[in-house]
């Protein structure tokens, strides 16, 4: 995906010149091509994500559209208060690309993970959130929404699922129709999730932008008012937004996703996986459960 | 120009008494910088305040936002007199600026530490778009405990931003908990260009203004005091978000009549 987004960005750039590109001194050698093509529309910044993005808000409140990259943990958690008031607040169009969010730097520890970021970056009124599952999913997504007037967050990471689908920004795409029960799933949680739910009778929603939320597909596939809900991020991010799509019929939710603790292993992201029950089997396990759970006016259910 | 700005300073002060708000010693500091920077300073158009040739002015020190109100209205950018809704439920005018309320107001300020970054991204825009007018901001001698003030302050040297000048408004509030020493000779340490002046000199204020240094940015330390111009009020920490009673307020309006 990182790769997309040096092609996708260097492509817009040509066309569009507007964009401009702010570096938290990472992705600096990929990009060596815009640098030689636009030097006065990519900077590398440097280690001060604060200043980086009130000054990307700066740029968008004269017209120009501006890219902001970095670590996850450091453009999302750092500079919140920059994203909350320059952009938020003023209602400034930008685009904030982070990588490495939640634990695909396994191994750098937790100062370099970022589970929270689609949580808080939820709580900012008219923030928008995306999370490709694939390089070429982000490519459509950048263009659909990069100069959309909305602080846009694209959440990039360094796995990509197995295949790419006719992803659009703010839509959900209905990936199978089932009776028992429904599973939300977002960004790269859905190569896990395919093969947790292949043979169940299931529908399987997969969800690219979580912000904006499209409330319209979930109310059309939901009759069994049941709901496994899958994100790569800390668990149950999404449950509000579900709750209050089907209200006010009772629902029953099986959030699975990253636990609300800090991971303090190191190793490799699919040793985390396992650790915390991010595996197709035990997905599978919990949809079980929930869909051999009595209907009921229960929500939030947790093992 | 004292009758104009004792106008002013009534104004600002008696603003704060609808709702018992404001942050009176701050706005008077700055006071005489926001005057001059808009009267004799800077290109600004009321009746098409976005208008791409025109100077932008960041109030970094967003609680002094009753100074840059004052002024906007005496410079017709609104009715002086809807003022007198300061801070009130529906008013435009809050205790801190909302650049998608106030006409002339190019940043929502409040939090500390927003105002310079902000303006670094302003003048490299202006820079790429090629539009040759200039960025003004200011910020308190306080905000500078923040770090992002001097993030901003190495960016705007590093890629010499000579169209940005950044006005600090020394009124020493910062003091009493984090000494910023020699405010001046930190940003010339920075790549600045700087100088010092007394911030409540007219002239100084135009002089120091009006220099742009070809390939730096340009950072004025502001020698002010807190309340300027209402004695009770000057370097006194207890007024520092204080509105007066009924008799103080009398004695004040006196005082700058």
């Amino acid at each position: 995906m990182r790769k997309q987004f040096i092609r996708t960005t260097e492509d817009v750039m040509a066309k569009d010149e507007r964009l401009v590109v702010l570096l938290g001194d990472i992705s600096v050698f990929g990009f060596r091509k815009a640098f030689e093509q636009f030097p006065e529309r990519i900077y590398n910044i440097g280690i001060c994500e604060q200043a980086m993005t009130g000054m990307a808000a700066g740029l968008s409140k004269e017209g120009l559209v501006p890219v902001v990259h970095s670590i996850a943990p450091f453009v999302v958690e750092r500079c919140f208060e920059q994203i909350k008031d320059d952009f938020c607040y003023q209602k400034l169009g930008g685009n904030i690309v982070s990588v490495g969010g939640s634990y695909d730097y396994a191994a750098l520890g937790c100062t370099h993970h970022c589970p929270g970021d689609v949580a808080i970056l939820k709580t900012l009124p008219g923030m928008e959130i995306v999370l490709p599952g694939t390089a070429s999913e982000y490519d459509k997504l950048f263009r659909a929404a990069y100069a959309d007037g909305h602080p846009t967050y694209f959440r990039l990471s360094e796995r990509n699922n197995p295949q790419s689908f006719d992803v659009e920004f703010g839509r959900a795409n209905v990936l199978k129709k089932g009776s028992l029960a429904t599973v939300i799933t977002v960004g790269t949680t859905l190569a896990a999730t395919l093969a947790a739910t292949q043979d169940l009778d299931v529908t399987v929603l997969y969800y690219t932008t979580v912000a904006p939320f499209d409330v319209e597909t979930l109310r059309q596939n939901c009759a069994s008012k049941k709901i496994a809900l899958v994100e790569p991020y800390y668990e149950g991010v999404l449950v509000q937004e579900i709750v209050a799509a089907l209200a006010p019929a009772p629902v029953r939710i099986e959030t699975i996703g990253v636990p609300h603790r800090f991971l303090t292993d190191y190793g490799h992201q699919e040793e985390h996986d396992e650790a915390i029950g991010l595996t197709p089997e035990n997905i599978r396990n919990r949809i079980m459960n929930l869909i051999e759970q009595k209907s009921g006016p229960a929500t939030g259910s947790r093992s | 120009m004292r009758l104009p700005l004792n106008q002013l300073k009534r104004q600002i002060i008696t603003a704060t008494t609808v709702t018992k708000e404001g942050h009176i010693p701050s706005a008077l500091s700055i006071l005489d910088i926001v005057w001059v920077l808009y009267d004799r300073v800077m290109r600004f158009h009321p009746k098409n305040p976005k208008s791409d040739d025109r100077d932008r002015f960041i109030l970094s020190k967003g609680h002094g936002s009753l100074a840059l109100y004052s002024v906007l209205a005496a410079k017709g950018f609104f009715p002086a007199s809807e003022l007198e809704q300061y801070c009130t439920f529906k008013s435009r005018f809050g205790g801190h600026p909302d650049s998608n309320k106030v006409p002339g107001v190019e940043a929502s300020t409040g939090s500390l530490g927003h105002g310079l970054p902000f303006g670094v991204g302003v003048a490299m825009a202006l820079r790429i778009r090629k539009i040759d007018r200039r960025v003004f901001v200011l910020v308190g001698d306080a905000e500078c405990n923040e770090g992002s003030i001097w993030e901003a302050t190495l960016l705007a040297a590093h890629h010499g931003l000579s169209n940005l000048t950044c006005i600090v408004d020394y009124n020493h509030s910062t003091d009493r908990a984090l000494g910023m020493g020699d405010i001046a000779a930190k940003f010339d340490s920075f790549g600045w260009s700087a100088v010092k002046i007394n911030g409540h000199d007219a002239a100084a204020i135009e002089n120091a203004l009006r220099q742009r240094n070809p390939n730096r940015p340009t950072a004025i330390v502001a020698e002010t005091i807190k309340g300027h111009g209402v004695k009770q009020m000057e370097n006194n920490p207890a007024w520092h978000h204080r509105s007066p009673s009924k008799e103080e307020l009398e004695s004040m309006l006196q005082e700058l009549a």
